[in-house]
């Protein structure tokens, strides 16, 4: 252990203790929006549960920050379930979120499309059913990087849940019935496409080691969040040419209508710096104009990443009129906030 | 003794404990098997399962029969692993464990149902089949070879030297097999040359449980 410690680069006290304590300081950063429940590691809106109001509750393993407890609050998330770093959380912290967070409307689960993940929330929505607490899943599985479902787990949940998790909080916000909101969140997914290209890789406290090997002048083109390998590796070249590959990846995955109006997110995967994001965002947005694409809405920045990796993904979402406005409405949480 | 082999709650708490003990040892090796087709979390979590299995023992009354003692470190695990392997070895012991029932003890056809049962468990929750690359390739073979011999008439003990050996095959036959479940499978044929860590980890409870029933005091 010791070995460990004295040759990771990272700011931890003990490995074991990185995810507890991180909860601690964003309890301690904003005591205005969320609490934690440490008991249960579950993270919750202030004033959960909020009477007649669906209740969303997401997670995941940990190591995505600021996904999902960075987006608890007023118009997104009303619980987090953060489980070790890239392990998924357990049924337990998952049905104590949906408890906390049934106002009386029933609770959506938001799940990435992760063999674990998908495990233990299932197992908890059964138990919450058990306990008379309306459910409704909605599986996110945008990451158009694994083509052949067949032979894999199905199609990684990656950008779009971050997309999902603020248009179904406004949806139900709005006073959505479990159902409506529930819709949204599937027709978000439905209408969401992402692709990753990493250039170094995450190191995970507990290993202390790179998750993967990649030379100095390459990239994996369609990593996944977890350092998962991709559709190949490449040499690194200029960023227009990255772009123009992600862009060609998605949009001919997603076909969306001519002239279609888009979200452009654009997401740093934790190591890679806001200038370099905004060349990307500047390729992104030039490429789909000559393509006809309308970018009606965007976001910018590091939202769902992988520890200290260097890379970017792209998520694109067809919007309608219900969709943008959803978009628009207000939100308050500790790493998304406007209009409140 | 042969068939009259039976099996009561310590030979079970020593099996679970006899586990605990090859998680910690093995964590770093399952770790770095991990690390190699997956996300280098399976030995860490299956240790911290595992050892709180142990602490959960030393809570239940001694009196406790075999079968609600599989089905308590069962919830245990569910409750403290996450990822995959937490509902997969949950769903396992408890499976097991509500197939032995409530006796204080059960022979060794009562144990090859118990696994019988553990691995339908797996297999449902999992969708995987054999030739997937998960832990289903060694312990599928294993449940197999446990029912034959003891259909035969091998004592427990006997015929679980038989399941701990077709469980190893199963897992040495992993390594050139392409992965189709689980997050191995985003590799594609880049999983293929490894050895799967939860097949892997599968052998190391195996093994726990031959010696847990050979060593009966």
């Amino acid at each position: 252990m010791s070995v460990a410690t004295q040759t990771l680069k990272k700011f931890v006290n003990a490995p074991e203790d990185v995810v507890k304590e991180s909860l601690a300081g964003l309890a301690a950063a904003h005591p205005d929006l969320v609490r934690v429940d440490f008991d249960n590691q579950v993270v919750l809106r202030k004033d959960a549960p909020v009477a007649g109001k669906v209740g969303l509750v997401s997670g995941g393993g940990s190591g995505h920050e600021p996904l999902h407890g960075g987006f608890v609050g007023r118009g997104m998330l009303d619980a987090a379930c953060p489980g070790e770093i890239f392990t998924s959380p357990v049924p337990d912290q998952m049905l104590a979120a949906t408890k906390a967070v049934d106002g009386g409307a029933g609770v959506l689960h938001i799940v990435k499309n992760y063999t674990g993940d998908v495990m233990n929330f299932q197992l908890a929505a059964e138990l919450a059913d058990d306990d008379g607490v309306a459910v409704e899943s909605v599986l996110t599985n945008d990451d158009v990087a694994v083509e052949d479902s067949l032979w894999t787990a199905g199609r990684r949940g990656v950008g779009v849940t971050v997309i999902v998790e603020k248009l179904a909080g406004a949806k139900a916000e709005a006073g959505g019935s479990l159902e409506e909101v529930a819709t949204v969140a599937r027709r978000v997914n439905e209408r969401g496409r992402s692709l990753g290209v990493a250039l170094t890789s995450c190191v995970t406290p507990s290993a202390g080691a790179p998750t993967f090997e990649i030379g100095a002048d390459e990239m994996e083109f369609g990593v996944g969040i977890h350092g998962e390998p991709g559709r190949r590796r490449e040499k690194l070249k200029p960023a227009s040419e990255i772009v123009a590959e992600m862009t060609e990846a998605i949009l001919a995955d997603l076909s969306p209508a001519a002239g279609a109006t888009l979200l452009a997110f654009v997401n740093g995967l934790g190591g890679t710096p806001l200038i370099e994001l905004y060349v990307v965002y500047n390729e992104l947005a030039k490429q789909l104009a000559e393509r006809g694409l309308t970018v009606a809405r965007n976001l910018v920045g590091n939202y769902i990443t992988s520890l200290e990796m260097a890379g970017v993904s792209i998520t694109l979402v067809e919007l309608d009129d219900e969709l943008t406005t959803l978009w628009d409405a207000p939100v308050h949480t500790p790493a998304l906030r406007w209009g409140a | 003794m042969g068939g009259l082999t039976r099996v009561d709650s310590a030979t079970m708490a020593r099996w679970l404990e006899g586990s605990a003990v090859a998680m910690r040892e093995q964590r770093d090796y399952l770790t770095q098997l991990d690390a190699a087709i997956g996300d280098a979390d399976h030995g860490t979590n299956m240790d911290r399962g595992f050892a709180s299995v142990v602490t959960k023992l030393e809570e239940l009354d001694d009196s406790t029969p075999p079968g609600k003692l599989l089905v308590a470190a069962g919830s245990t695990l569910v409750s403290t692993v996450g990822g995959a392997s937490g509902p997969l070895w949950g769903t396992a012991l408890r499976r097991a464990g509500r197939s032995i029932g409530d006796g204080e003890s059960f022979d060794g056809a009562a144990l090859a149902t118990a696994l019988e049962a553990a691995l339908d468990g797996v297999v449902k929750l999992g969708a995987a089949r054999p030739g997937d690359k998960t832990m289903v390739d060694a312990l599928e073979p294993a449940v197999r070879a446990l029912r034959e011999r003891v259909d035969g008439g091998a004592s427990a003990a006997d015929a679980l030297v038989a399941a701990r050996e077709a469980a190893e095959d199963g897992m040495h036959a992993t390594v050139p097999l392409q992965a189709s479940k689980g997050r191995a499978s985003y590799l594609g044929e880049r999983s293929i040359g490894h050895q799967d860590p939860g097949a892997t980890s599968t052998v190391f409870i195996l093994r726990a449980l031959e010696q847990a029933v050979r060593e009966r005091p």
